[in-house]
């Protein structure tokens, strides 16, 4: 053997000469070879049922879940029983974890650091800044959160999920985008940080990344709690108290429903300009349906999502309900620095239909989503000095009455239009922080990573100033 | 390695219970294994019950394809080895096409795991195949996990499992993950494939287009002359002719003569490399 044939670049280029000779064919040749043989494999071991088939029960469900007529509406139907079944089920043990953790705990909080002589800013700063947010974290979010993610963690066990991008398939498609975009939202309406990793199933860097900008109109963990309080305290009060729990979980269907809508039309934008291409072809299998194993799923979704994402909401709760409390306890020239950066905001958030406290929230949530809500509803208290509900300038409450909480708003002058443009808003702003970084990490562009984190911002600017300009001059009509 | 005395008799590794017993779940602690597993199968085949199954991790499974896009890591201990586990990526080729079956194929690939089961849905067992077949190309320590039985006696589907093995060349164990069926077996063919006490004689894919025949064998004896311990010539040499960009780079840089068995050290490293890309 000589030393020339064992060099890479000779196998490379023998490798290079032999390729003209095996023929352009070469890679069907090959694949071709390996289908016959798998075919005759799989053949000789497998024994097929004998006779007629069988009554086959997925392909049966399948023909219903996925028809042109019945895909749909059955969709819409399990979203909103999902929903429905959420919204009515976490108002007990909601108001019950809140009896305790605020109104029992909070006062032996209180109670305590007097005894010990704490000063009065320490206790304020620990127990009515720090525990109290977290308090209110935990009363609000879990219950919601361990009956819907074990909810759909059983659908998605079942094998629906696969189902649902069948469905959605051909629209993303007329979208100019992936097919598989469909299974990355709806990992998304999880957690978009989730999401956004998830579109690694899609090959096309074009479509991946059109699948990754678009991934925030999937609502998210931290949202659902938001959508679910605003709807059940504004929409759900327009009606008869029967029908409050279903039209709630509407209006909350309704919003997701727009997110996807949104998802679509972003996706056709962004094809039709800076990401143009070809849209590529793939085959979505659809999975067997499984018996779901309801008590498997539900140990592991409480411990995959709704501790982690708890946890997750915890750990930021902790640290704004701090600097929540500062804020409304350092005082220059007689006002609280929240209050200077409320009343800059206000002039604005009023012509957006919103508030200046909302926007504060906003840029307050940055972080997570699920802190929203306490604080709009801390910083809305000191505002209007509202008396008798909370407990004070910077308390972060849970007030454990829906009608409380109504009173509170009402207070701080919402209306209708402030109740359906925070849902909007909820839907349409910048993805968390933990989302950019994932976004930054994933697409390793900057511009993109901008691109998906200011875009929603503004759009969500201009759907909330159109619906206030638009919800104003009609009531200025009637 | 380990000398059969360290095994149970004969009896006793046959008994699933005796089996069950002899499983140490270890979680994320991968400190000192002996030998990496990889776990490979098509989308939804149930490779992260099987995961889950063998190191009591909850890694979160998904009746979904495309559940797992990155690779997730535990361990076990059986018949006192500790074996460390790398759950895949599912993908239906290793021709990486896309990001997870290029993950997927270089981990078999460079990762040199000591066995890699391929999980195969027992109810699309053709399909199925066809990722075992390239599996088998690049390796022959390979198990195959025949999964998804109950639902395929559901649908009233038999599969000759030692007919299948035969065929194959390699280990064939039928299971249920889901229901924890078939685990102790699995195991134990794993521990004897890793161990070296079961030696795989895999089944080629056979091209029949003499041109064909002729490119493949004159390419492959010219890279076994060059890399003699190269496992898989005649896999690199397809691959060439298939103008395969990744593995001619890899030629080129010399990271196919490394692709032989070589001491842990050496593949922990390697491991380190692949992860951190």
């Amino acid at each position: 053997m000589t030393t020339q044939t064992t060099s890479p670049d000779d196998i490379l280029a023998t490798a290079q000469a032999l390729r003209w000779e095996v023929g352009v064919d070469f890679h069907e040749k090959l694949m071709e070879a390996m289908y016959t043989d798998a075919a005759q494999i799989a053949d000789r071991a497998v024994i097929r049922p004998e006779g007629k088939q069988r009554f086959d029960f997925d392909r049966t469900l399948d023909r219903i879940l996925t028809s042109r007529v019945w895909g749909f509406p059955l969709m819409l139907v399990l979203l909103m029983i999902v929903f429905w079944l959420t919204i009515s089920g976490a108002n007990v043990p909601s108001a019950f974890l809140a009896n305790i953790l605020l109104d029992t705990v909070h006062p032996l909080l209180k109670e305590f650091g007097a005894m010990i002589g704490m000063p009065w800013w320490l206790s304020g700063f620990l127990f009515d800044g720090m525990y109290l947010a977290t308090a209110w974290v935990i009363s609000v979010m879990l219950p919601p959160m361990a009956i819907f993610f074990p909810l759909f963690t059983l659908l998605e066990d079942f094998g629906y999920l696969p189902r649902v991008a069948f469905n959605l398939d051909n629209m993303f498609r007329k979208a100019g985008a992936h097919g598989k975009q469909a299974l990355s939202m709806t990992m998304g309406f999880g957690c978009n940080a989730a999401g956004v990793v998830a579109t690694r199933i899609i090959d096309s860097p074009r479509e991946r990344l059109i699948a990754i900008i678009t991934n925030n109109f999937a609502l998210c963990n931290g949202r659902w709690p938001t959508q679910i309080l605003i709807a059940s305290l504004f929409v759900g009060a327009l009606v008869p108290p029967a029908l409050a729990g279903m039209v709630s979980a509407m209006a909350v269907v309704g919003i997701a429903l727009l997110g996807v809508f949104l998802t679509f039309l972003t996706s056709r934008f962004l094809s039709k300009t800076w990401l143009k291409g070809e849209v590529s072809t793939f085959s979505l299998e659809l999975p067997p349906y499984r018996p779901p194993r309801i008590w498997q799923t539900i140990y592991t979704s409480v411990i995959d999502r709704t501790l982690i994402v708890l946890w997750r909401a915890i750990t930021f709760a902790l640290p704004a309900g701090a600097v929540l409390w500062l804020a409304a306890n350092v005082t220059i020239a007689g006002s609280s620095i929240a209050e200077y950066l409320i009343n800059f905001l206000n002039p604005f958030g009023l012509l957006l239909g919103l508030n200046g406290v909302i926007l504060v929230a906003y840029i307050v949530a940055i972080p997570a989503n699920e802190i929203v809500i306490p604080t709009i509803m801390m910083l809305t208290v000191l505002v209007t000095g509202v008396s008798g509900v909370g407990e004070g300038a910077g308390v972060m409450f849970e007030l454990d009455s829906g009608a409380q909480t109504m009173a509170l708003f009402k207070a701080g002058g919402w209306t209708l239009l402030t109740a359906v443009n925070l849902m909007l808003f909820s839907l349409i702003h910048n993805p968390c922080s933990t989302t950019i970084y994932t976004i930054f990490k994933e697409t390793g562009s900057k511009k993109w990573t901008w691109i998906a984190s200011l875009a929603p911002v503004f759009m969500g600017f201009a759907v909330t100033f159109v619906v206030a300009q638009v919800w104003r001059l009609i009531q200025g009509i009637l | 390695m380990t000398t059969k005395a360290n095994l149970p008799t004969e009896e006793c590794a046959t008994c699933p219970v005796h089996n069950a017993a002899a499983l140490h779940k270890l979680g994320v602690d991968m400190t000192d294994f002996d030998f990496v597993v990889a776990l490979a199968g098509n989308p939804n085949t149930g490779k992260s019950t099987v995961f889950n199954a063998l190191t009591g991790l909850r890694q979160h499974t998904g009746n979904w394809p495309g559940k797992t896009v990155t690779r997730a890591e535990g361990g076990f201990e059986y018949a006192d080895s500790k074996f460390k586990i790398v759950d895949l990526p599912g993908t239906y080729s290793l021709l990486a096409t896309s990001m997870d079956e290029e993950v997927a194929r270089d981990f078999i690939l460079f990762g040199q795991p000591d066995v890699t089961i391929v999980v195969v849905d027992a109810t699309r067992l053709e399909r199925n195949l066809n990722l075992v077949l390239q599996v088998l190309e690049i390796t022959n320590r390979v198990v195959v996990a025949l999964n998804l039985m109950d639902e395929a006696r559901r649908h009233g589907i038999q599969v000759d499992e030692r007919r299948l093995a035969r065929d194959l060349g390699v280990p064939v164990v039928p299971m249920s993950a889901r229901q924890s069926e078939g685990i102790p077996e699995l195991l134990q063919a794993v521990s004897e494939v890793a161990k070296g006490e079961t030696v795989g004689k895999p089944y080629m894919v056979k091209y029949d287009s003499p041109e064909l025949k002729k490119a493949v064998t004159q390419l492959t004896s010219k890279i076994e002359a060059a890399y003699p311990d190269l496992p898989n010539a005649r896999w690199v040499a397809l691959r060439l002719l298939d103008g395969d960009d990744r593995i001619g780079e890899a030629l080129r840089k010399g990271e196919l003569g490394d692709l032989t068995y070589g001491d842990i050290e050496a593949r922990s490293a390697q491991l380190q490399v692949i992860g951190n890309q």
